[in-house]
């Protein structure tokens, strides 16, 4: 069983064909599709971004890193969303991400989230962060 | 002409996720689920033919659908006494083939009743533990019998016949959501059927692996599954519940050489966080609608990983709430087993002779005399109380009965640190 993250992009097409669709439309394909993953037990989280122009960009060209308001890049380098799915296979990720309601000009990137497994567990950052990760949880669960 | 072995694995895919969808609707079509369940893996031999040549089609849990449709009405008009019913239906889907190829008009809720019915029928009551379990596998997982076979260490043969006489044996068992009265308690043994998969998973019975972590698993994505069928039944999310918050240990409980674990030697900072965080939230939701009905036995179970998963070592661990849950548990649904546990929970509590005491009055139970369990406790508690040589011989007891090899690999070490010969010697 590994997770596999669902990135979705679209080009100036499909940012286009998307602004053609009613929201209602979109929410109840959207609806579905979701509903579908954790019906059959595989969708572990998701997540959809707000428009990128409330976003900002920072630039590591320079010296200094720079915020500034974009541009973002080729539209179809743009994230707008994400799901995080488990699966036993990579065929299954496909089979599920190829399901996902959207059209032409849209892309989804699916990546495999690294695990622990993915990491040598005695390099000491590595360590760190999972002591962090602990503390997290802790304060977490200190807050019910 | 596409990579043969990436279409079978593709097919594979797609069977796991479409086919207890197509079964359910094919056995309320047929009314009858022997048959549904043959039309199913008909057309699952059909597309490991096809789609290798002809490559995946673009809906391809509609066309395993259509193949199996199309086979029934073969086989209807293949059969000499041929009713005015069989007649009928065979029409309809007819029309509904020439209608709709590609599309996929079916009604959500449908699906859900549909769904939920062919769980009830895996694990019918006519059926034996072993019966249920494979055929929930496999009709409900969309496991293959090779996968479970492999999955249990048992041979394909074996698993098919169990598939082939259950089938059997459900023929003229109604495809229904039990009555309410009766509904409680089967849902109660498809939990159990659940359970025992996942349970099967992480403390294999026999054979020399710790751990079948796929299976364990598949019993987590099915509990997830059952919640979606079945929301308003606290149990359910407290199965899952329970589910989640044990598997979230799983990454610590094998060693670089994949030896076992145990929880207070595990390095508690490899837990799956996510895990614990979703199966806490179950165990919340299940608490919210029991409400004043109080927790059931997998809901007090959760509670109990809940505190595990919690603390930061053992010492640290909220023993004296877990002795609660244990209590809890004991009231339920009292049993040797529980009270085993309880004593380890007290001893942690209160001190190792509390928990001697409880564990020296189970000296006679019968379902503990065939385990490991009950010697390899009473060693760790004597342990504690510096009574090594009893200890000792506790341990070699308990490791002569431990049927799993890596269980035994353990029980001989604790057996050496506690004095006489070396596991190396043994």
């Amino acid at each position: 069983m590994s997770k596999y993250m669902l990135i979705m992009r679209a080009d100036d097409t499909g940012a286009a064909n998307y602004e053609q669709i009613p929201f209602e439309q979109v929410i109840e394909a959207m609806g579905r599709y979701n509903e579908a993953m954790m019906n059959a037990g595989v969708l572990l989280a998701g997540e959809g971004l707000s428009d990128a122009s409330e976003g900002f960009v920072v630039d590591f060209s320079g010296e200094e890193p720079l915020v500034t308001d974009g541009p973002f890049g080729e539209t179809r380098e743009l994230f707008n969303g994400f799901w995080i799915i488990e699966a036993s296979t990579r065929e299954e990720a496909a089979e599920w991400a190829k399901r996902a309601p959207l059209g032409p000009g849209a892309f989804l990137e699916v990546r495999r989230v690294n695990g622990p497994e993915d990491f040598p567990q005695d390099n000491e950052w590595i360590k760190k962060e999972e002591g962090w990760r602990e503390e997290q949880a802790a304060r977490a669960a200190g807050d019910d | 002409m596409p990579d043969a072995a990436a279409v079978r694995r593709s097919v594979a895919a797609v069977w796991r996720i479409e086919s207890a969808r197509i079964v359910a609707g094919l056995t309320r079509m047929t009314g009858d689920f022997a048959f549904a369940e043959d039309l199913a893996q008909d057309a699952l031999a059909a597309a490991l033919e096809q789609w290798p040549a002809e490559g995946v089609p673009r809906h391809p849990g509609a066309w395993l659908t259509a193949v199996a449709k199309r086979r029934a009405i073969d086989q209807w008009r293949r059969r000499e006494r041929q009713d005015a019913r069989v007649a009928v239906i065979a029409h309809d889907l007819e029309e509904e083939q020439r209608l709709a190829v590609d599309a996929d008009p079916s009604d959500p809720d449908e699906i859900h009743d549909d769904m939920l019915r062919l769980v009830f029928i895996a694990c019918h009551p006519v059926l034996a533990r072993e019966a249920r379990v494979a055929l929930t596998l496999r009709v409900v997982g969309g496991l293959t019998s090779e996968e479970i076979a492999r999955m249990f260490l048992q041979p394909v043969a074996t698993v098919q016949q169990r598939i082939v006489r259950a089938k059997k044996q459900l023929a003229g068992v109604p495809f229904e959501v039990p009555p309410r009265e009766e509904f409680d308690e089967r849902l109660g043994g498809v939990l159990g059927v659940l359970y025992l998969v996942f349970t099967e998973g992480h403390t294999a019975t026999a054979g020399d692996d710790w751990m079948r972590p796929e299976l364990s698993f598949e019993a987590v994505r099915l509990a997830r599954v059952l919640v979606g069928l079945a929301p308003r039944e606290p149990e359910v999310h407290a199965l899952l519940a329970l589910m989640e918050l044990t598997a979230a240990r799983f990454p610590a409980r094998l060693g670089a050489d994949g030896e076992p674990v145990l929880l207070a030697e595990q390095d508690r900072r490899r837990w799956d966080r996510a895990a614990i965080r979703r199966g806490r939230a179950s165990l919340a939701r299940a608490q919210e609608i029991a409400g004043d009905r109080g927790l059931g036995p997998y809901a007090l179970q959760a509670a109990i990983a809940e505190q595990h998963d919690l603390a930061t070592s053992v010492e640290a661990t909220d023993w004296a709430r877990i002795v609660a849950a244990y209590d809890g548990l004991a009231a339920l649904a009292p049993s040797p087993v529980i009270e085993l546990n309880r004593a380890v929970a007290v001893s942690m509590a209160e001190g190792p002779a509390a928990g001697l005491a409880i564990v020296d009055g189970l000296a006679g139970e019968k379902r503990l005399a065939v385990t490991h369990l009950l010697p390899s406790v009473r060693g760790e508690l004597l342990a504690r109380l510096g009574r090594d040589e009893e200890a000792h011989a506790e341990f070699e007891r308990a490791a002569g009965l431990a049927r799993n090899a890596r269980e035994r690999a353990v029980l001989l070490a604790k057996a050496a640190a506690t004095g006489g010969r070396r596991p190396a010697d043994a």
